[in-house]
């Protein structure tokens, strides 16, 4: 029999906004993404210095699930919670950046640090470590997002005893202007549904 | 719940276009692996294992394409078709379409290449295999590193295991592009010459390209002669470095640790591992050490990235399909490039191509952002 799961809590970072549980932690909507996020990153107090080298979707990525999982007063003892995130540009931005510095044969400079970012699962490697999650992680690509998917996989890890709670959602990040993370945490306990519907709801927020 | 098997398959690579003539080759010790020099694709000479361009398109067109595909896809549609008409499976709403690439069509972002750049997003690339082929599901991408092509064999048991299918077909592959030769060079990481996984003197990675593919099923009127049966899987991340590997173990030890607890087996059944074996320092150590920590230091054990090079998001499926071969041949491969242990703890490396009594295996990857997937196989039959 299958239990059925809940989400516990979520978060969003989208036009120049940072919402958790839908309540808006800190808006400046005179800054690009760029800007922006280094403020919102200060406003939550955060100290990790690792951020700043990050590329943007590990950013975007990182702040949310940060936001998140600091809210939920995990004691110290080891968290079990499995990471699959989801988008559509994949690594796109970094990527371009990367072929940017290897287009052109007579100036031609890719660097490590850029080329580490051209794989979307980074950000998963980022908050595995500041949170020391030895957990389950993938990361899927989609067209658009799919909240049934999303639902699927996380019964199945929670149903299957991969994990205890999931992270999980969407952070695609195209250009400075076209962003967005929507996370969310899918445990046994929590006051909303972990169904297709409720998902696309809360992403629409 | 049923027992999920990996069936039909195919490998389309530098040793062949199906998997009985690649695994032949690598029986017989030829390798993939060749000196390119060719500044259309990078403008240093590198060791690589590259498909031939012209038996692709013969192939290729074989399939009476209508639209124009990139050479990816043109590799990744070649081999699904051969494993599609392979098992005889129709194409309706019980069966999903996993496809795993770590980069996709990335050779679409530079200047001089045909396609638009529009070609080189994944969900494109998952459009292109479904639709030719008219499968009922939406494609599900897996790019999670160089586990993909592994973990999509584990996210296709699940799906089955869960009930939303009854079949899965997974379609892995890279190519070899500058943009990926490039940011390994920059890395210092790639060897000019041919890898040697676990060896003392060991200086880094080839990169190779290669399509695999393989069906997944419940049904037990759909085996090939090689398939097995998945009994565990499991992944973890090292939570330590985006990009080196842990220098405990581990997220691999932890994903074996989970395959195991599934497959409800010990380490001393393992009859033979196939492992990731990059010939980095840093990752043949890292995997040493799992591998004693699992109590697997005396099993059989080899990379084959001495054949193929790293096929990056398609090398855990091909290996898993070499391994199949494997156990339906009972015959361990040599695992090419290694001569004398340069590893701290004791590994088993295959130094010669020789039969085996085998009925389990166990496929191990390990990826940038600290994945690592495992799982375990036993013969269906």
């Amino acid at each position: 029999m299958l239990e059925s799961y809940k989400i516990k809590s979520y978060c969003h970072i989208e036009d120049s906004q940072l919402l958790l549980n839908g309540q808006v932690l800190y808006a400046d909507q005179s800054k690009a993404f760029t800007e922006f996020i280094k403020a919102a990153y200060k406003s939550e107090n955060t100290k990790y210095s690792k951020f700043f080298k990050m590329d943007s979707l590990s950013k975007l990525a990182f702040l949310a699930a940060d936001v998140l999982l600091k809210n939920q007063n995990y004691t110290d003892e080891e968290q079990d919670i499995a990471i699959v995130f989801s988008n559509n540009s994949s690594s796109l931005n970094t990527d371009r950046k990367h072929q940017s510095t290897i287009e052109d044969k007579s100036n031609y400079f890719p660097s490590p640090a850029v080329f580490v970012y051209t794989l979307p699962n980074i950000c998963i490697g980022e908050i595995s470590i500041k949170y020391k999650l030895n957990s389950e992680n993938s990361f899927f690509i989609f067209d658009r997002f799919n909240a049934n998917h999303l639902k699927t996989y996380s019964d199945i890890l929670l149903s299957k005893n991969k994990a205890k709670e999931v992270l999980c959602g969407w952070v695609d990040f195209e250009d400075e202007k076209d962003y967005k993370a929507f996370l969310y945490l899918v445990s046994s306990e929590g006051d909303l549904d972990n169904n297709e519907q409720e998902i696309n709801k809360l992403y629409n927020i | 719940m049923s027992t999920v098997h990996v069936s039909y398959n195919n490998i389309v690579s530098a040793l062949g276009f199906s998997t009985d003539e690649v695994v032949k080759n690598i029986a017989a010790g030829h390798s993939g692996l060749k000196i390119v020099d060719d500044k259309r694709i990078f403008q240093e000479s590198f060791c690589g294992a590259l498909i031939d361009t012209e038996k692709l398109q013969t192939a290729f067109n074989k399939l009476s394409p209508i639209y124009q595909y990139t050479r990816l896809e043109q590799m990744m549609i070649t081999s699904l078709s051969d494993v599609i008409k392979n098992s005889g499976i129709k194409l309706n709403e019980r069966v999903g379409l996993i496809i795993s690439s770590t980069k996709g069509n990335i050779d679409a972002l530079g200047n001089d290449n045909y396609f638009d750049e529009h070609r080189a997003y994944l969900s494109k690339l998952g459009n292109q295999i479904n639709t030719f082929f008219n499968f009922k599901n939406e494609a599900i991408v897996v790019s999670n590193a160089c586990v993909s092509g592994i973990l999509a064999v584990s996210i296709a048991k699940r799906y089955i295991d869960h009930g939303v299918y009854d079949h899965v077909f997974i379609a892995s592959g890279d190519v070899v592009s500058r943009f990926t030769l490039s940011g390994f060079h920059s890395f210092q990481a790639l060897s000019k010459a041919p890898c040697k996984p676990y060896d003392a003197n060991r200086i880094g990675i080839n990169i190779g390209e290669v399509a695999a593919s393989a069906l997944v099923t419940n049904s037990e009127q759909h085996l090939s002669e090689d398939s097995v049966i998945v009994l565990g899987e499991g992944t973890s991340n090292d939570a330590n470095h985006i990009s080196g590997p842990s220098r405990t173990g581990e997220g691999l030890y932890r994903s074996m640790q989970s395959a195991f607890k599934e497959a409800k087996i010990s380490a001393n059944e393992i009859d033979y591992v196939s492992a990731h074996g990059t010939a980095t320092l840093f990752n043949d150590e890292m995997e040493a050490i799992a591998f004693n920590r699992m109590g697997l230091s005396k099993v059989p054990l080899n990379s084959l990235k001495g054949y193929f090079g790293h096929t990056l998001g398609a090398s855990g499926l091909v290996e898993t399909i070499v391994g199949m071969q494997s156990l339906k041949n009972q015959t361990v491969f040599k695992s090419a490039g290694f001569e004398t242990s340069g590893v701290t703890q004791p590994l088993n490396v295959i130094e010669k191509t020789e039969e085996k009594k085998l009925q389990i295996f166990l496929k191990t990857a390990s990826g940038f952002g600290g994945c690592n997937t495992a799982v375990i196989f036993k013969k269906s039959k």
